[in-house]
């Protein structure tokens, strides 16, 4: 359904987006996962056909993204991570302005604005300035736009960066609820638990090129499973932990000595957990913290790069180290 | 989402809808914010005010002739130019917002995103220039020729959708709405005062004369001025309309070229 060659965008001397290539069959929730200033949304604006490429092809349902924009984007919807709403016009307003652009007749433009309304419980706020919204109802508001064509392809560039935990789930219900219906969805993010959740496959993107491809699972595979991780009350003790945690795990020890941690990836999550707080507790040693955690987008990078995720400054030309997460 | 329903159409033609539901787009964000309006119209009110008190018994100029017959058609045109800068304003803020990439996302006629917001740009300034010609009258602006005063103002109105599109060109290439904000009086200033709008241009520095006497503004003012006192407007009505269609047709393109290029 979306089929990228050889795609490459240079913002100057720097490669945003570097020989990307890749192919999304129909009906495929597709993650596409990297930190800030990996190319996701460069990456999304060339298949949105807001970006020509300075080479290579995309193709989205057969039609060429240079060749008949407008074929594309009558496929296409777009949901973006700055929430491209109108403060100043109520929901419904919002929504039927989409509709009149797709050039609907009036009353079919409404009977979308409804219908989206309903679905993303908005229903109660529709007549209200977007102004009044808080960020997940905007969010949400923004997915409903984006629905209006009824696409065959979705394109959600970050859907719930910046939203705080609990809208971030309230969203991924509305989101999974989307996806199970089968379309095409380009999904972009900076969580791995978040692609965990809504996609079939996931792309990791780095530097603007692609380092890995596969699964959650898979990609988890990588890093060697969950983590077991330990935080000493003294930092004499990090070594001592090291030790009793490298007999558990099934991975390489990181001791991180800024926040006084120390993690393994190990396979039996709970088993794990067991036997490192008797074995800890055996060694008389104290501990403010002891627990195990899923991997994150850190963990799979640096299994995957060798390094942690890196976030670009907006100019794009001084890497700066994201402090490592534990 | 996946049932390919083939989406039903409007019966008006493509361009023609999204530039009506582009400009309906403009004109309600615009009826949200009042205060803008209040605000922009008030300032012109002011310059009609404080230039026919404080300047009216000093300017020197043609024999019994009333200063305020003078300046009304001088703030008029002013107002063409300054209410051009809210186009700047308003589509740096939609390009920063993200509005102009959802629209252009769109399977829409994307030239309508750009004159939706100069229609609505334009009809604002309408307003603006009715509710000054009505203050005009309230300090003692008169005219026998209605249908002068008419046509003088849809030349303002003509000048003011053209200075829209020069704006709307500058927005595309800062992109920043403050940097906007500043850049677009640069060269409105000059153009508004270095013209007939507020004094006679015979009273100028000779050098200045010759740009004063031929710029947009001053064969717009001279040409409602004639309009509204019942002399034929001639070389400057022409003058005043052939500045509009000269700047759309230099603009309208250039906009439009950057628009589809980003």
């Amino acid at each position: 359904m979306i089929s990228i060659r050889g795609v490459t965008v240079d913002f100057g001397a720097v490669k945003a987006v570097d020989d990307v290539s890749l192919e999304i069959p129909r009906n495929e929730v597709r993650g596409l996962l990297g930190p800030n200033g990996a190319g996701k949304t460069t990456l999304v604006k060339v298949i949105a056909t807001l970006l020509r490429p300075n080479a290579g092809t995309a193709v989205v349902g057969g039609h060429d993204i240079a060749a008949d924009p407008n074929a594309v984007r009558s496929m296409i919807g777009l949901a973006g991570q700055y929430a491209a709403v109108d403060d100043l016009l109520t929901g419904r307003e919002n929504l039927e302005i989409v509709g009149a652009l797709y050039q609907l007749p009036k009353a079919e433009a409404k009977r979308r604005a409804d219908e989206a309304l309903e679905r993303l419980s908005l229903t109660d706020a529709a007549d209200r300035l977007v102004r009044t919204y808080s960020g997940g109802m905007r969010r949400r508001l923004d997915l409903g736009a984006s629905l209006v064509g009824r696409p065959e392809v979705l394109i959600l560039d970050e859907p719930t960066t910046g939203l705080d935990p609990r809208t971030r789930l309230d969203l991924w219900a509305f989101l999974r609820d989307l996806v199970s219906e089968g379309a095409t969805v380009l999904l972009t993010t900076q969580y791995l638990e978040e692609a965990d959740e809504l996609a079939d496959q996931i792309t990791v993107i780095d530097h603007g090129r692609i380092i890995a491809d596969g699964t959650a699972d898979e990609l988890k595979g990588r890093v060697g499973g969950d983590l077991v991780t330990a935080t000493p009350k003294r930092r004499a003790d990090l070594d001592r932990v090291r030790d009793l945690l490298a007999t558990i795990g099934t991975g390489t020890v990181r001791v991180d000595e800024t926040e006084l941690h120390v993690s393994v990836p190990v396979d039996q999550r709970v088993e794990a957990l067991v036997k490192a707080a008797q074995a800890i507790d055996q060694a008389g040693i104290e501990l403010l913290d002891l627990g195990v955690q899923r991997p994150s987008l850190d963990d799979v990078f640096l299994a995957i790069t060798g390094h942690a995720a890196e976030e670009l400054t907006p100019n794009g030309d001084k890497p700066r180290k994201r402090r490592a997460r534990r | 989402m996946t049932a390919v329903t083939k989406n039903q159409h409007t019966p008006l033609p493509g361009l023609l809808n999204d530039v009506i539901a582009m400009t309906r787009r403009n004109l309600l964000r615009l009826c949200r914010t009042p205060q803008v309006i209040v605000f922009a119209t008030i300032q012109p009110v002011i310059f009609v005010l404080l230039f026919n008190f404080v300047f009216g018994g000093s300017i020197d100029f043609a024999e019994g002739v009333n200063y305020i017959d003078f300046l009304v058609p001088g703030i008029l045109v002013q107002t063409s130019l300054f209410a051009a800068g809210n186009t700047a304003i308003g589509l740096t803020d939609d390009l920063q917002k993200g509005a102009i990439d959802r629209f252009r996302s769109l399977p829409m006629h994307h030239s309508a995103v750009l004159i939706g917001r100069t229609n609505a740009d334009a009809l604002r300034a309408a307003l603006t220039m009715t509710i000054i010609t009505v203050v005009g009258f309230l300090v003692g602006f008169r005219t026998d020729h209605y249908g002068g005063l008419i046509l003088g103002v849809l030349l303002a109105i003509a000048l003011a959708y053209a200075f829209n599109w020069v704006f709307a060109t500058f927005a595309l290439y800062v992109k920043d709405p403050e940097a906007a904000q500043a850049g677009a009086f640069l060269p409105v200033f000059p153009l508004v005062f270095a013209a007939s709008t507020f004094a006679p241009v015979q009273n100028m520095p000779g050098w200045l004369q010759p740009f004063a006497n031929n710029q947009p503004v001053t064969v717009t003012v001279d040409a409602i001025r004639a309009l509204t006192q019942g002399m034929p407007p001639g070389r400057d009505a022409v003058m005043s309309l052939g500045y509009s269609v000269a700047i759309l047709v230099v603009f309208i393109p250039l906009a439009s070229r950057k628009f589809r290029k980003g």
